[in-house]
């Protein structure tokens, strides 16, 4: 689904060139459920927003659903972005103007869809998060976890082969949280490709498996391959 | 899209409402502005009479001589405007020109068969002016070429005085007093108003209403009657209506039909040789000099349209621009605070094009607004120019409305003036970078 193959993202300014990605490899196969983690700065927004196809790369290879994105113009970016990836993003970024129903509609409308087509997909998505009955509501008069369900009915809307998340519990109190990442679960479940960045140690436990970015590198190639369902034998203590 | 642009510039027009309301006040003031000046400049200088005005011309001929030559604000050569009765009185009989028509303002009194005499204004001139002019006739026609040879005392009536002095019965044949005396009626004039006055803007009041009545020529120097308009002399007349006849005092209008470019040539040959005779003759002491000018050179020569309307379309141009970058300040500013949301719908698929037209249509729609305001103002701009010239020229204030072509103009000017300024901000607009949303947190 995902394959970024010695990757590398320089940001060049006239005196210094800093890395924030390099020699970058990783895969996410369909279905999987993916925790990126590392301390600040390490390059796990930058390996996020290249996977979103929200930035380009320098180096390297990106495959995204079999298809090499590299020389795509921003056109064939974003209708590549709207029709296969789904955003959650920490702050949830509703748009304030509109109300729950229409938030959800917009990545809709770019995709061109027809009328009925897209209210049959919004109350579909709604329905899956649990807030049919706020279609009305504007976000500020949502709670932050209710914000971050539309956030995801928004991502969910369209139909995507992948899920990208960014501290999508960075912005909520534990319950809040706790309800959020059930519902990620439960996506996954249903068949969702997800990538979530996180902090959060123990929400990266929950997720399939977990990749670790420090200094724009993911170190421990081997924790790639390992799912958490088969767990490597722990030593005899 | 477009629908959904238009829903949602509403929605957010909605939501930002002072915000928008000072855009939309900053267009509409500046299209206010301009739109009641330039509607005042656009009808003082629309084209009095379209089918014709290249082809009717002024003579002028250098009647007083270098020394005594009115100067020209520019330094330029300003002939006198006016003829003396003795050049109009060779200028008819040599009939140089196809149509010609010498002519000048009277003002008598109409005494109507029951009721009190009232002053009325009217056009002392030759039956060509009818013709020249393209002045249509209600009933009628001008008096004939024997009328003016007799010096008959024949009238035309204007729409207006035929109607009051024969509400209930047809003017033609009747007799009406004129100044004591009775005239008959030839013909009535239909509604007649050319704008500006053309063929009298030597006498003031360009813009006012057409004479309540023409008569012959002929018959008002018969008659004696002096002049309604300007009377200048270089050196003193002879004393006595042959006096003011014979002297080099102007007080004639003169206008000439000339069809085409070689009728121009030899009317303008006409005139040298005239002039050179005069000085043959002894009358004139210096080399001829002659000008010929069409309707629109002759506005123009004349400064019919005062300078300040010009310098006043000028400076509500430049308000209207200051207006705009006001509008630009706003629109920037408006659309920075909402590079989140248009980082989102990057984010969320829109491309630049998505965003560039979402911003362009929210645009057009306060351009539209800003439009509304602005014909709102500018029909109050009008309605205090009516005001304030209302006594002075009530012909001019009916030529300051709004009508269908001014509305869509300036709707169109709002729109496309805000949509100019709105550029920038909306190329701003697109130029969010939607990676920067995630990184932002």
């Amino acid at each position: 689904m995902l394959k970024m193959t010695h990757l590398s993202k320089v940001y060049r300014t006239e005196v210094v060139e800093t890395y924030a990605l390099r020699d970058f490899s990783i895969h996410v196969k369909e279905g999987e459920f993916v925790a990126v983690t590392g301390p600040s700065g390490s390059g796990k927004t930058t390996f996020l927003t290249i996977a979103g196809l929200l930035e380009e790369f320098t180096g390297g290879q990106y495959q995204l659903d079999g298809a090499d994105v590299h020389g795509l113009n921003d056109n064939q970016r974003s209708r590549l972005r709207n029709q296969k990836i789904g955003f959650i993003f920490q702050s949830f970024n509703l748009i304030p103007d509109l109300n729950v129903f229409d938030n959800v509609d917009v990545p809709l409308r770019y995709r061109r869809l027809p009328g009925a087509e897209r209210r049959k997909r919004i109350n579909e998505a709604l329905e899956r998060v649990g807030l049919s009955a706020r279609a009305k509501h504007y976000p500020a008069e949502l709670s932050g976890g209710q914000q971050q369900r539309v956030a995801i009915a928004r991502a969910l809307a369209g139909g995507p082969r992948l899920l990208l998340a960014d501290e999508p519990t960075g912005n909520l109190d534990t319950q809040m949280a706790r309800g959020v990442m059930q519902l990620l679960e439960e996506l996954h479940r249903d068949g969702a490709t997800i990538v979530m960045v996180t902090h959060d140690p123990e929400l990266a436990a929950r997720a399939q498996r977990e990749v670790r970015i420090v200094d724009g590198q993911v170190i421990d190639l081997a924790a790639q391959t390992r799912l958490v369902e088969t767990p490597a034998p722990r030593p005899p203590v | 899209m477009l629908g959904y642009y238009l829903q949602l510039a509403l929605r957010t027009l909605r939501r930002n409402i002072i915000l928008t309301s000072l855009i939309i006040a900053a267009v509409g003031v500046g299209i206010g502005a301009y739109m009641t000046v330039l509607t005042v400049l656009i009808a003082m200088s629309g084209d009095p009479i379209p089918d014709k005005s290249t082809q009717l011309f002024v003579p002028q001929i250098d009647v007083w001589g270098p020394n005594t030559r009115p100067k020209g604000t520019t330094g330029d050569v300003r002939l006198p405007p006016q003829f003396t009765y003795r050049d109009v009185t060779a200028f008819m009989q040599a009939h140089a020109a196809p149509r010609q028509a010498a002519m000048y303002p009277v003002g008598l009194d109409v005494t109507p068969p029951s009721g009190i005499p009232y002053s009325q204004t009217g056009r002392a001139t030759y039956r060509d002016f009818f013709a020249m002019f393209q002045v249509p006739f209600q009933s009628g026609a001008a008096w004939s070429v024997k009328d003016e040879a007799d010096r008959a005392d024949v009238v035309v009536l204007g729409k207006t005085l035929a109607a009051r002095l024969f509400a209930h019965s047809s003017a033609m044949g009747q007799t009406v007093s004129l100044g004591g005396r009775l005239y008959r009626v030839t013909g009535v004039l239909d509604a007649w108003s050319p704008m500006p006055r053309f063929y009298d803007v030597v006498n003031g009041n360009a813009f006012g209403s057409v004479e309540d009545f023409f008569i012959p020529f002929t018959t008002a120097i018969g008659h004696q009657m002096q002049t309604n308009g300007n009377y200048n002399c270089a050196a003193l007349p002879p004393s006595g209506w042959s006096g003011r006849l014979s002297g080099e005092c102007i007080w004639f209008g003169f206008w000439a039909e000339l069809p085409d470019a070689a009728a121009v040539r030899t009317y303008r040959q006409y005139l040298n040789n005239y002039s050179a005779e005069q000085r043959r003759l002894g009358r004139f002491h210096w080399p001829p000099l002659v000008q010929l000018s069409n309707v629109h050179q002759w506005l123009a020569l004349m400064r019919v349209i005062p300078d300040e309307v010009r310098v006043n379309s000028l400076l509500a141009f430049g308000f209207l621009t200051v207006c705009l970058v006001n509008a630009v300040g706003l629109m920037l500013a408006r659309f920075s605070a909402r590079a989140s949301e248009f980082g989102v719908r990057r984010a969320l698929g829109a491309t630049k094009s998505d965003i560039f037209l979402q911003c362009l249509t929210e645009t057009a729609v306060v351009g539209v607004l800003g439009g509304i305001l602005g014909l709102a103002l500018t029909a109050l701009g009008l309605a205090a120019n009516r005001a304030s010239l209302g006594s002075i020229a009530d012909s001019v204030t009916r030529l300051f409305h709004l009508d269908p072509a001014v509305i869509a103009f300036t709707v169109a000017l709002a729109v496309g003036a805000t949509l100019c300024s709105g550029l920038y901000p909306t190329w701003r607009a697109t130029r969010v970078q939607p990676a920067g949303q995630l990184k932002a947190q």
